[in-house]
């Protein structure tokens, strides 16, 4: 591919069992340009923790998908309440997710550290109240 | 041992055949809570859990697990069955325990 392309998905809220379609069509879209393995296996795991915690946390939000040859930027926007404590949220095994999401084997306390060991680049964006906005970037080269 | 030698082996079922059933089995891996499974799994694992549902799959694809073990008997819903055949997904299901299932992959993948 000689220029970049565009992907957004509207990410709808409180639907688990439509959580995921983003990430896999993301998935699906970086095998047919042919990309490695190893790249679309971690934007595909960072993208899904993404758009789960979009989910759980968020009331959904809006992704979007730069590609790149050379790199894959994920832009994960939502209008959510925003993470008090970023630091504190980043630490495995620290979580917020409620029982019922407990209960789908969710909410161990791994998105976000997820998200930052399977990327190059990691950015927060945060604001009580107002929302989150979080940047990925998976290196290709 | 490949995805389909695994369903042909007796240690589990195929409930779902997948697209990749010639695909090399690399690892047995163990593990129902999905956000560690997410960030864990090996690529190209016989991923062996009790947690059977829609995310299950997407988890499965997305981590690039060569198969799902459902063990203890446990089974998909009808709509995630459905799922699991739209996407290629290959699922095999047995009732024996998760150690014990991963560790008859483990000694037939050692034996070769």
């Amino acid at each position: 591919m000689a220029e970049a392309i565009t992907l957004k998905y509207e990410v709808s809220p409180d639907d688990f069992t439509r959580a995921g379609e983003a990430s896999s069509d993301v998935k699906n879209k970086l095998k047919q340009l042919g990309f490695q393995p190893a790249v679309v296996r971690k934007v595909s795991i960072a993208l899904y923790e993404g758009e789960i915690n979009m989910v759980i946390h968020a009331r959904g939000g809006v992704i979007t998908v730069e590609v790149s040859p050379d790199f894959i930027r994920m832009e994960l926007a939502d209008v959510g309440p925003g993470i008090p404590d970023i630091e504190l949220a980043m630490k495995e095994g620290y979580s917020t997710a409620p029982d019922e999401i407990r209960s789908l084997g969710f909410g161990a306390g791994m998105g976000l550290s997820n998200m930052k060991k399977y990327t190059d680049k990691m950015d927060i964006q945060t604001e009580l109240g107002v929302g989150t906005t979080i940047t990925m970037v998976v290196n290709v080269t | 041992m490949t995805v389909r030698e695994l369903a042909e082996s007796g240690i589990a079922a195929a409930i779902c055949e997948g697209d990749r059933m010639e695909r090399e089995i690399t690892v047995p891996f163990c593990c129902d809570l999905l956000s560690i499974a997410m960030g864990k799994a090996p690529e190209g694992c016989a991923w062996v859990t009790v947690m059977a549902n829609m995310n299950t799959l997407a988890v499965a694809s997305l981590a690039d697990a060569a198969c799902i073990v459902l063990a203890e008997g446990v089974h998909l819903d009808a709509a995630a069955l459905q799922k699991a055949a739209q996407q290629g997904i290959t699922v095999l299901g047995t009732e024996q325990p998760v150690f014990e299932t991963a560790l008859a992959i483990y000694e037939r993948m050692k034996a070769g």
